[in-house]
């Protein structure tokens, strides 16, 4: 009979494990529907924007308050896990306090835990502050069109969930205190800081309830972490695990700069006659119907972005620092960075569920552009990187913009009127405004008047 | 005074090269405003004695509206051509007062067969103000007075430029004031991506809410109560002039490129 428990507790960890595997491969499938792109170079700085951005959190600092309160759920998640293993050694071996039993359960143990129930009690009540600051205060980067339904459900769920997964540790902890006085089985440890303010709350009830209610808490916060965790591929949290590689391939080049596309290259510089040393392939004659093997220019639905854009999309908390600085955004225009880095993700598990259930896929008969995001929001873009610059994971909203912008200019000649007006300038004129390019020097005639002299 | 404007072909034909090209850009070419910009420039390299020249009618758009429009075809179309003039003449340095120039030539066309020493004007000055080449006449018409800078874009966040053009404005012994936005967090004028060349998007829908991102960035300026809004960027300039005249401020405080702020000041 006493085995009926870790048998059931491995059969658990085990699910879980499998519903892991399943769904990071899925979600890394998703991710590959993206174009390659290789980002390998520049380590170094690679590993610096992962220490500093990723673990050292130091774009959150921008804003203190919310990222002193992050802090303490991110630096709380860290070491509580070490607890969380204990917990795990427990279920499998039938062994309590495991750790204890082995080092002792006064002086470093006890210590350690009230390290935990500490950071337990600061995760709790920021997940307290977030709730009120969610749904009172009304913050109004958590407003706009995309945090409804489901988002919005999100965030909550999270922060409830951390709550619970707290609030089961600490009445464990009191639980458990209560009955080392009265069954030798629990072993001894030193007196829990935290856990010991409720134990008021449980001194009256008898032996078999607090059993229980240890037991029941001590269930509740591993299968609980466990659900979480599954939990977590479904949500907008993924952040904590997917945080880390984003960082660490984001952009190293200026903020500005737009990165160039060989396949126009070629096309142009043998149109000007210049002898391509780079692209041995240049003189290979290209069919008609070629160039969609090759990709369309620009993107039109996720496949045409790079394997980083949509792991960009499943980095993002929705946390709209990115669209909280837009200036667009700000203004009342319909771009929100946060919407376009949503939708990518969206419309990825869109692609594929439908892949996984033997349907179309891209096939569909819909696309990113147009049926997630539209024209308007695409042409409000001014290109500023404000929303690179605030996001604290280095999601790249801008880049999928731009793309977006050369597939409606060379696959569609779908770009604004006034911007057809302009390319035509540029092309008669070389200026974007419709100067002879004779004028061009005239500006300096004040100046040179006494030229020949 | 007389001032030198001498085009690369001019001394490529006496056989010499430039220090330093002056790339002039489209709006300093054409803008009447932005012209002065150009002009201003263009004094200052004369009095301080460099060997510069600019392209003259060989300029041509660096393709930049263009590529940030999605055009890439005609962005490189200009770039391949810009950038053949510019081998063809060996030019080793430019210098540019257009932050939009300086980003495609200094970060772009590098990919294209262009590589360059490249300077925004902002960094130009501050390094000639450093080495003592600039030097502002004592209590010079901006001492004390009280200056706002609206960074660019291209500039601050997207090449990281931020304390050149403050410390040329710090040279001219002007009370510095920072808007409520600034620097990393600065906000667009609302020219950028092409936005120049097209009306903006609607925005919100209520009267009392709608605003431009020019007239809401010209707010936070004039509530700096600076007398000059120092700008670094032909767009920023349109835009911020705009603003402050949709605010009827025009006449009481003028928004400046830095190069006119030191020009004045020489």
């Amino acid at each position: 009979m006493e085995f009926l428990p870790r048998i059931i507790f491995i059969l658990i960890l085990g699910v879980t494990a499998w519903l892991i595997f399943k769904r990071a491969r899925y979600i890394n499938r998703n991710i590959y529907l993206g174009k390659s792109q290789d980002r390998t170079d520049h380590k170094s700085e690679r590993l610096r924007n992962l220490l500093l951005i990723a673990f050292g959190q130091k774009k959150m600092f921008k804003r203190p308050i919310p990222a002193v309160l992050h802090l303490f759920i991110y630096v709380g998640f860290f070491v509580i896990n070490i607890e969380v293993l204990e917990f795990v050694i427990d279920g499998i071996f039938g062994s309590h306090r495991f750790f204890a039993s082995i080092i002792g359960g006064d002086g470093l143990y006890t210590a350690a835990l009230n390290l935990f129930e500490f950071l337990a009690v600061l995760i709790l009540i920021s997940c307290v502050v977030f709730l009120i600051r969610r749904n009172v205060l009304k913050v109004n980067r958590f407003k706009g069109e995309e945090m409804t339904h489901w988002p919005k459900l999100d965030a909550n769920l999270i922060l409830v969930f951390e709550i619970i997964l707290m609030s089961a540790i600490l009445t464990m902890n009191a639980t458990d205190t209560l009955l080392q006085a009265r069954d030798e089985r629990y072993v001894a440890t030193g007196s829990f800081f935290f856990s010991g303010l409720l134990t008021p709350l449980f001194q009256d009830l008898s032996t078999p309830t607090l059993v229980i209610i240890e037991r029941a808490t001590w269930w509740l916060h591993i299968i609980g972490i466990l659900a979480f965790t599954v939990y977590i591929t479904y949500s907008k949290h993924l952040h904590i695990f997917l945080a880390f590689p984003n960082t660490y391939y984001a952009d190293i080049k200026p903020k500005a700069e737009m990165r160039n596309m060989p396949e126009v290259t070629r096309e142009v510089k043998s149109m000007l006659g210049i002898t391509d040393t780079t692209a041995p392939d240049h003189a290979a004659p290209e069919a008609p119907g070629e160039g969609m093997e090759i990709g369309r220019f620009g993107a039109k639905d996720i496949n045409d972005l790079s394997w980083k854009n949509i792991l960009d999309s499943y980095t993002c908390t929705q946390c709209g620092r990115c669209s909280s600085m837009c200036p667009a955004w700000q203004t009342g225009k319909k771009l929100s960075p946060r919407k376009i880095v949503m939708d990518v993700r969206a419309r990825a598990e869109e692609v594929g569920n439908s892949l996984d259930s033997g349907g179309p896929g891209l096939e569909d008969g819909k696309s990113l552009f147009r049926d997630y995001i539209t024209e308007e929001e695409i042409n409000a873009c001014t290109s500023c990187q404000a929303c690179v610059e605030a996001c604290p994971v280095m999601i790249n909203p801008l880049d999928v913009i731009l793309q977006m912008r050369r597939y409606m200019a060379m696959e569609e000649s779908s770009s604004p009127q006034e911007w057809q007006m302009m390319f035509q300038n540029i092309e008669t004129s070389f200026a974007p405004w419709k100067f002879p390019p004779s004028d061009r020097f005239n500006w300096a005639e004040s100046l040179r008047e006494n030229k020949e002299s | 005074m007389e001032y030198k404007v001498p085009t690369v072909a001019e001394l490529a034909a006496a056989g010499e090269t430039p220090d330093v090209l002056f790339w002039v850009g489209c709006a300093g070419s054409f803008d009447d405003r932005y012209k002065n910009v150009t002009r201003a420039f263009v004094k200052i390299l004369n009095k301080i004695g460099i060997k510069f020249a600019v392209l003259g009618t060989e300029e041509s758009c660096t393709g930049d509206p263009a590529r940030r429009a999605g055009n890439e075809f005609l962005f490189q179309m200009q770039a391949m051509s810009n950038i053949q003039v510019l081998n063809g003449y060996e030019i080793k340095r430019i210098v540019t007062a257009c932050p939009h120039c300086f980003n495609v030539l200094k970060n772009e066309y590098p990919a294209l067969g262009g590589t360059y020493e490249v300077m925004h004007h902002s960094s130009f000055l501050q390094q000639l103000i450093n080495e003592g080449k600039i030097t502002m006449k004592g209590g010079g018409e901006f001492k004390g007075k009280r200056i706002t800078y609206h960074d660019s874009c291209y500039l601050g966040r997207g090449n990281g430029i931020y304390e050149a053009p403050r410390e040329v404005l710090e040279a001219l012994d002007a009370e510095l004031v920072e808007m409520k936005r600034s620097k990393a967090k600065g906000l667009c004028c609302g020219a950028g991506g092409a936005q120049m060349w097209k009306e903006p998007e609607p925005g919100f829908p209520d009267p009392k809410k709608a605003k431009d991102i020019n007239v809401e960035r010209a707010e936070e300026a004039l509530a700096t109560g600076a007398q000059t809004i120092a700008v670094a960027c032909p767009f920023c300039m349109v835009m911020l002039s705009d603003g402050v005249k949709a605010k009827n401020k025009e006449n009481e405080v003028n928004v400046v490129d830095l190069a006119e702020l030191i020009d004045r000041s020489l």
